[in-house]
């Protein structure tokens, strides 16, 4: 097991690497001068080029993503917002846990709300509970989040009042600054989960450990969460790293809708006005968030599924002995 | 009589794809929300196509008379702050979403169906590099990627096709490459090595065509999703771009006035919903129609 975690930790930053390396990559064939822009139209052709002297935009590709590789991960330097000129990190020290708190509230919520509708639908099958999650599920995943968005603004913020339509801080507690936004960036995910989860358990359902489990004369309930739920939630699981791309880039979108003051406007600021170091920076930090999820998704999915650890366990018992492929305890 | 034996034989394999393709047929017409929604997604399809027929007016025509008209028999779902009908604008707009989401659904396809069929038939080192480099590229989050490369190219039909596209590819690489590692067993495979077929006539004439219809099906359920980020995309002010008609634009330029007329914001975001609800029921049913197991 230790193997396989400090494999993915390795990964981890494989991924990270090669994530700066497009991004850089990407921004290097950006047409618009940084300069000009910070600048403004008003300014000299000399005024421009010293600038970009200053910010060193004039040299080669190479040595530009050296420099910056080395800033980003030797010293976790992201350099300054070019417009602003606060160092990109200060900025991350605010915005950085609203938006983590924003996907991972959304996350939680999707799981925990959205596995045991999906459970309850598979066992009520073919029930009006079971069609209603289907038919709801259907439309949530239909919907665009920001249109989801703007449309409880219109029926809680700007109707019923209830709940303020953006921002962060104001008249109304905080906790309300946050309803809106979570839930908008979740419904999709909790519907694709709870689909998901239903499919994968009317799947188990029939499978014969959990005739066996029932022929035990076993109490439904163990039957079901104890037997057939393990087995049902390992597709779920696997679909959850998907999701979790949805949400992270859900969150740019959700925080534009809802003005709020996190990484994903940030980035956003910083692609209209061509601020390289804040694109950089926060698409940086956002795909770190994005792995280092899926890396926990990962290894509860390895913990879950038997057939993961087998490999590893295998794999160490291969020079001892070759016969015993097939290995791992079968759930059930 | 050798000719009439040949006959029987390239026609029999056809007489039973046919009836397999039948089935599957039966069992998509017999579902109830796959045919709601081929009928709402062909609708909504032909209304777009036939704009400049349906749409009561011009969508770039300014009425100063009905600025943010609200939904009335003249103007059936009101019009914009610049007294542009929504309605004619909804129609327009359509065209383009409707033209990403198909596009960026086919061009994954196919680079898809391409490279995944050959990697996969080709396996070995060449495999091991490409699966390395999908890894990498899913693990960035998709639509941090569009909007990465929808804002370095600028906006334009064809640099938001491009960006939708690209984060999708990997994806499709690795769908198609499984299928072909299954098919890459069968014996019709070993039957065309053994009489001597090239390599890319084996990967492309033989296996491929096998690789095409579930990976159709895979694609259908993709182009709903496609279409919201496109949307998303143009909400945030990237990709499609005002004053083109465009559901996400339309979304967003209508912002302002959501206090005051929300009408401006809910038309364009329904078309938006209902044709991505539509194009899910259709793909669902496709995707049960083509896996009897998974029907309940």
């Amino acid at each position: 097991m230790w193997r396989y975690i400090v494999n993915r930790l390795l990964w981890l930053i494989v991924i990270m690497l090669c994530v700066a390396v497009i991004i850089f990559t990407i921004l290097w064939f950006v047409p618009g001068d940084p300069a000009q822009i910070i600048l403004g139209t008003g300014a000299t052709n000399e005024d421009i080029q010293r600038l970009r002297e200053q910010l060193g935009l004039n040299e080669p590709y190479l040595v530009q993503l050296t420099s910056f590789l080395s800033d980003t991960f030797l010293h976790l330097d992201f350099g300054e917002s070019y417009v602003y000129g606060v160092p990109v990190i200060q900025e991350f020290a605010t915005r950085l846990p609203r938006t983590l708190g924003l996907g991972l509230i959304s996350m939680l919520l999707n799981i925990i709300i959205g596995i045991p509708l999906g459970v309850n639908a598979a066992i009520h099958r073919n029930t009006i509970w079971d069609q209603g999650v289907l038919v709801l599920a259907m439309v949530f995943i239909s919907v665009p989040q920001f249109y989801l968005g703007l449309l409880m603004v219109i029926l809680f913020s700007v109707n019923l009042g209830w709940l303020p339509p953006f921002g962060i801080s104001g008249d109304y507690p905080t906790w309300t600054y946050w309803v809106m936004p979570v839930l908008a960036n979740s419904l999709s995910g909790l519907a694709m989960n709870a689909r998901q989860t239903r499919s994968a358990a009317l799947e188990t359902i029939r499978a014969d450990f959990v005739t066996t489990a029932r022929a035990k004369g076993l109490p439904e309930n163990t039957v079901i969460y104890k037997h057939m739920l393990p087995n049902a939630l390992i597709p779920v699981i696997n679909a959850l790293g998907m999701q979790l791309s949805m949400v992270v880039g859900g969150t740019v979108v959700i925080e534009n809708v809802f003005s709020f003051p996190g990484i994903g406007q940030y980035l956003l600021t910083g692609v209209n006005s061509r601020d390289y170091p804040v694109i950089r920076g926060s698409v940086m930090i956002l795909a770190l968030f994005s792995a280092v999820v899926t890396l926990l998704v990962d290894l509860v999915y390895a913990f879950i599924d038997p057939r993961i650890k087998a490999q590893y366990i295998n794999y160490a018992a291969k020079k001892s002995s070759p016969k015993e492929k097939k290995g791992g305890k079968k759930n059930g | 009589m050798a000719n009439a034996a040949t006959k029987t034989a390239t026609s029999a394999p056809k007489r039973k794809k046919d009836t397999q393709f039948r089935q599957i047929m039966r069992r998509l017409v017999k579902s109830k929300t796959a045919m709601i929604g081929l009928v709402v997604m062909v609708v909504i399809i032909l209304a777009c196509a036939l704009a400049p027929l349906i749409a009561p007016y011009d969508p770039n025509y300014m009425d100063y008379s009905a600025l943010n008209a609200t939904p009335s028999l003249a103007h059936i779902m009101g019009c914009d702050n610049l007294g542009r009908d929504i309605f004619s604008r909804v129609l327009y707009g359509g065209r383009l979403s409707l033209a990403l989401g198909f596009t960026v659904a086919i061009v994954g396809m196919a680079f898809g169906v391409f490279f995944g069929s050959l990697v996969g038939y080709i396996g070995g080192q060449v495999d091991n590099i490409t699966m390395r480099i999908c890894d990498v590229w899913m693990a960035i989050p998709g639509t941090l990627l569009s909007i990465i490369i929808s804002s370095a190219l600028g906006d334009g039909f064809w640099y938001t096709v491009l960006a939708l596209s690209v984060s999708g590819l990997p994806g499709s690489v690795r769908g198609t490459r499984a299928m072909a590692l299954k098919e890459r067993e069968m014996e019709y495979l070993e039957a065309a090595k053994a009489m001597n077929c090239s390599k890319m006539k084996i990967i492309y004439k033989h296996m491929m065509p096998n690789t095409i219809a579930p990976t159709i099906v895979g694609t259908t359920g993709q182009i709903g999703g496609t279409m919201m980020t496109a949307a998303g995309l143009s909400y945030i002010g990237l990709g499609i771009q005002p004053p083109t008609a465009e559901w996400g634009a339309m979304c967003s330029s209508a912002r302002e006035y959501l206090t005051s007329y929300p009408h401006e914001m809910i038309m364009p975001g329904l078309a938006i919903l209902v044709t991505v609800l539509a194009i899910n029921m259709l793909g669902d049913g496709l995707r049960d129609a083509m896996d009897p197991r998974l029907k309940d």
